[in-house]
C-alpha cells in the first residue's frame, strides 16, 4: 500500500475525450488527467467548477456535433457516459446508451483514433449461486438474466468487445471494476450510506469493493498506448458483508429474502427506494472477480486498503 | 412488623445459606462443564486452533470466507459427535502429506456427516491440524444460514475453478466422486461404491496433487433409507428425497450412534495428460479400487456396527 503508484505514460500530443465527464467519477478523472493531457468533456450536464483548461461540450452523445469534436487532435476516448437510472424510461435509456456508443465507435474508426477505454462493470457477470469464487475475464456475461437494468451494460460491453475484435489497430480497453465505493452515487455506495443497512437473513456473501480513485488510476493506466484487452479491476482482498458493515459501524437488520424481495418491490413501485428488487442478489450470492490480468498487464494494484475504501462512502457526506 | 421480620429472616437465610449453596452448585457445574469440554476438545485445542489461525493470518484472510473463529465456535458440537457420539477411530491419518492434497472418500449416510467427521479427524487427530475444504453442491449456496455456515467453516461451492484455486493455495481438498449417488444410497446398497466422477483426477493431474484414498465405515448405517422418491425431490426442489422412516420416530431425527472408523490409505501420485479421457478414466479406476480395497478391509475388521 505504501509504494508509490506507477505513473502511466501519457504523451501530451492529442486530447483525451471523456464522455459523462460531469459524473463524480468523470470529474475526478478530469482533475487527474488535465495536468498531463488536453481533456475534452462531453456530457448533457454542465460542469460548473471545471479546471480552466478542460474543454467542455454540453451535448447528447447522439448529437451530430459530437463528430466535430473528434475531427482532429484526439488521441483517446474514455467512455464513462453510461446512463443508469432505475427510474427512467428503459427504452429511452437503452437507445441512448447503445446508439451513443455505436456513434462514438464510428467516429473512432473513421478518424483513426488509436485508443478507446470503456468503463463497464463486474456486474455484467451477475451474482449467481454457482459462480466460481473469482470470475475471470472469460466468464460468460450472465448478469442480464434477472436484471433488465444490466442488459444495457452487457450490451455495451458486447459492442465494445466486437469493436475490439474487429479493429485490432485500435487499442481498445474494457475495464470491469467491481463495486466502486466513494462519493459516487451508485447502488453499492448508496447502500452502504444507509444508516441502518438491511441484509438478507442467513446470507453473508463475500464482497469485493474498489476505491473510486483506484478506478481512476486504472483508467489512466489503461490509457497507456500499448494497453489493449479486457480487464477486471478489484480492490483489497474480499471480506464478508457482515465485516463490511462492522467496519463502517453501521446498524444492521436481517430480513428474510422473500419478505425483502416483496418489500423492496413495493417500495420501488411507491418510489420510496431506488433499489430494484432483483439487485438483492448482490447481497445474497457471490459476484467476485479475479484481477490478476490487470495486475500483470497494466501494472495495476489498488492503493487504498479495505478500511480506506469502505470509509470513502462517507466522504463529503454532509456537503450535499 | 411481624411480616417484615419474616421477610427479613427469609432474606437472611437466602443470602446466608441459599446464595453460597447456589454458588457452589454453579461452580460445580462449571467445573464439570470444563472437564467435559476438555475431554471432548483435548488439552491441546488452543494450540491446534492457533496453528490454523496463524496460517490464515499469514495468507491475509481466506478468499472463500473461512473464519478460524467459526471453527472455535463449532468445535464443541463437532467434538461431541466425533469423540462421544460416533466414537470415531482414526487409522493412519499421518499418511496425509503436507501441502496440497486431495482426499477421495466413499460418500454415504443421507446427510454429509461423513465430511464433518473427516474434517474433525484432520483437525483433532492430525499433526499439524488441517482444515478440510470440501466441495458442496451449488444447491446449498441458495439456502440461507446453510450457505453462510458452510462458507465460514471453509467449505466451497463445487466448481473446478474453486478447487484449482484452493489447491494452488496449498489446501487439503475433500472430494466425494460418487456425489449424490453415493450419499443417498438405500440401505441394501450399503458399502457398494457407485460410479466415480472424473473431475478430481483431471485436477490432480493438472496441479500435480497427490491423492489419498479414504474409507469411511459406519456412516452407511446412521440413517436407514429404503429408497429414493424422485417425484418428491422434484416437488420440493431437492437434489434427492430419500425415504427414511426413522425420521418420524421421536428422536429419530438424530443419526443412529454407529461407530465411525476412518481409514486413510497411502498417497497416490499420478502423472499424465488431464485431457486424455481414457487415461483419466483408467486412473480414476485405480483410485476407486484403492478406496474399495481399504473399505473391504475395514469392514472385515469390524465386529459390531455400534461398538
Amino acid at each position: 500500500m505504501t509504494q508509490p503508484p506507477p505513473t502511466p505514460f501519457v504523451a501530451d500530443d492529442g486530447a483525451v475525450v471523456i464522455t459523462g465527464i460531469c459524473g463524480r467519477l468523470g470529474r475526478r478523472l478530469a482533475r487527474k488527467l488535465h495536468r498531463q493531457s488536453r481533456v475534452i468533456g462531453i456530457d448533457r450536464r454542465s460542469f460548473p467548477d471545471r479546471p480552466a483548461d478542460v474543454e467542455h461540450h454540453e451535448l447528447d452523445l447522439r448529437s451530430a456535433r459530437v463528430r466535430d469534436i473528434f475531427r482532429d487532435g484526439v488521441r483517446a476516448l474514455v467512455h464513462l457516459g453510461v446512463v443508469h437510472d432505475p427510474r427512467g424510461d428503459s427504452a429511452e435509456h437503452h437507445a441512448s446508451n447503445v446508439a451513443g456508443l455505436q456513434k462514438l465507435l464510428e467516429y473512432v474508426e473513421y478518424f483513426g483514433i488509436p485508443k478507446v477505454v470503456l468503463l463497464s462493470s463486474a456486474n455484467v457477470y451477475g451474482p449467481r449461486p454457482d459462480n466460481p469464487q473469482f470470475l475471470s475475464e472469460d466468464a460468460p456475461l450472465l448478469g442480464a438474466g434477472p436484471f433488465s437494468r444490466i442488459r444495457d451494460l452487457v450490451e455495451l460491453d458486447m459492442c465494445a468487445q466486437s469493436f475490439f475484435l474487429r479493429l485490432p489497430a485500435v487499442k481498445t480497453v474494457i475495464l470491469r471494476p467491481t463495486h466502486i465505493l466513494g462519493t459516487v452515487r451508485n447502488a453499492p455506495s448508496n447502500y452502504l450510506r444507509l444508516s441502518v443497512v438491511p441484509t438478507l437473513l442467513g446470507f453473508d456473501p463475500m464482497l469485493q469493493a474498489v476505491h473510486q480513485d483506484d478506478v481512476v488510476r486504472a483508467i489512466m493506466l489503461a490509457l497507456a498506448p500499448t494497453a489493449r484487452g479486457i480487464y477486471n479491476i478489484a480492490g483489497p482482498p474480499p471480506v464478508p458483508l457482515s465485516r463490511v458493515i462492522e467496519l463502517l459501524e453501521r446498524q444492521t437488520v436481517g430480513v428474510p429474502h422473500t419478505v425483502a424481495r416483496l418489500g423492496v418491490e413495493r417500495l420501488f413501485r411507491w418510489r420510496v427506494t431506488s433499489f430494484p428488487a432483483p439487485e438483492l442478489d448482490f447481497i445474497r450470492y457471490v459476484c467476485m472477480i479475479d484481477d490478476s490480468r490487470a495486475r500483470r498487464d497494466l501494472g495495476y494494484a489498488p492503493t487504498h486498503g479495505l478500511v480506506a475504501t469502505l470509509c470513502a462512502v462517507d466522504e463529503e457526506r454532509w456537503l450535499g | 412488623m411481624a411480616e417484615k421480620s419474616a421477610l427479613a429472616r427469609f432474606a437472611d437465610v437466602a443470602t446466608g445459606r441459599g446464595l453460597p449453596l447456589l454458588r457452589r452448585v454453579l461452580a460445580g457445574a462449571q467445573r464439570a462443564a470444563d472437564e467435559v469440554t476438555e475431554r471432548l476438545l483435548g488439552s491441546d485445542f488452543e494450540e491446534r486452533f492457533r496453528v490454523l489461525a496463524d496460517r490464515y493470518e499469514q495468507l491475509g484472510g481466506d478468499p472463500f470466507g473461512f473464519n478460524p473463529e467459526a471453527v472455535r465456535a463449532a468445535a464443541l458440537a463437532s467434538a461431541f459427535f466425533h469423540r462421544a457420539y460416533f466414537r470415531t477411530d482414526v487409522y493412519d491419518v499421518d499418511r496425509v502429506p503436507a501441502g496440497r492434497v486431495i482426499l477421495v472418500a466413499n460418500h454415504s449416510g443421507q446427510i454429509p456427516i461423513d465430511a464433518a467427521i473427516i474434517g474433525c479427524s484432520l483437525f483433532f487427530d492430525a499433526n499439524p491440524p488441517r482444515i478440510t475444504r470440501a466441495m458442496v453442491d451449488k444447491w446449498a449456496a441458495t439456502l440461507p444460514f446453510v450457505s453462510t455456515f458452510f462458507s465460514r467453516m471453509g467449505q466451497v461451492v463445487g466448481l473446478p475453478e474453486n478447487a484449482r484455486r484452493l489447491l494452488n493455495m496449498g489446501e487439503l481438498l475433500l472430494v466425494f466422486p460418487e456425489g449424490v449417488r453415493g450419499v443417498s444410497k438405500p440401505f441394501e446398497e450399503r458399502y457398494q461404491l457407485q460410479e466415480f466422477g472424473r473431475g478430481f483426477m483431471r485436477l490432480a493431474l493438472e496441479t500435480k496433487t497427490p491423492i489419498v484414498p479414504v474409507a469411511v465405515v459406519g456412516a452407511e448405517e446412521q440413517y436407514l433409507s429404503f429408497g429414493r422418491v424422485s417425484w418428491a425431490a422434484r416437488a420440493f426442489g431437492l437434489p434427492v428425497f430419500p425415504l427414511v422412516p426413522q425420521l418420524l420416530l421421536p428422536g429419530g431425527q438424530l443419526p443412529l450412534p454407529t461407530k465411525y472408523r476412518l481409514f486413510f490409505g497411502e498417497p497416490l501420485y499420478f502423472e499424465g495428460d488431464p485431457d486424455d479421457a481414457a487415461g483419466v478414466a483408467d486412473k480414476v479406476f485405480l483410485v476407486r479400487e484403492a478406496v474399495a480395497h481399504i473399505l473391504r478391509r475395514g469392514l472385515a475388521q469390524r465386529r459390531s456396527i455400534f461398538l
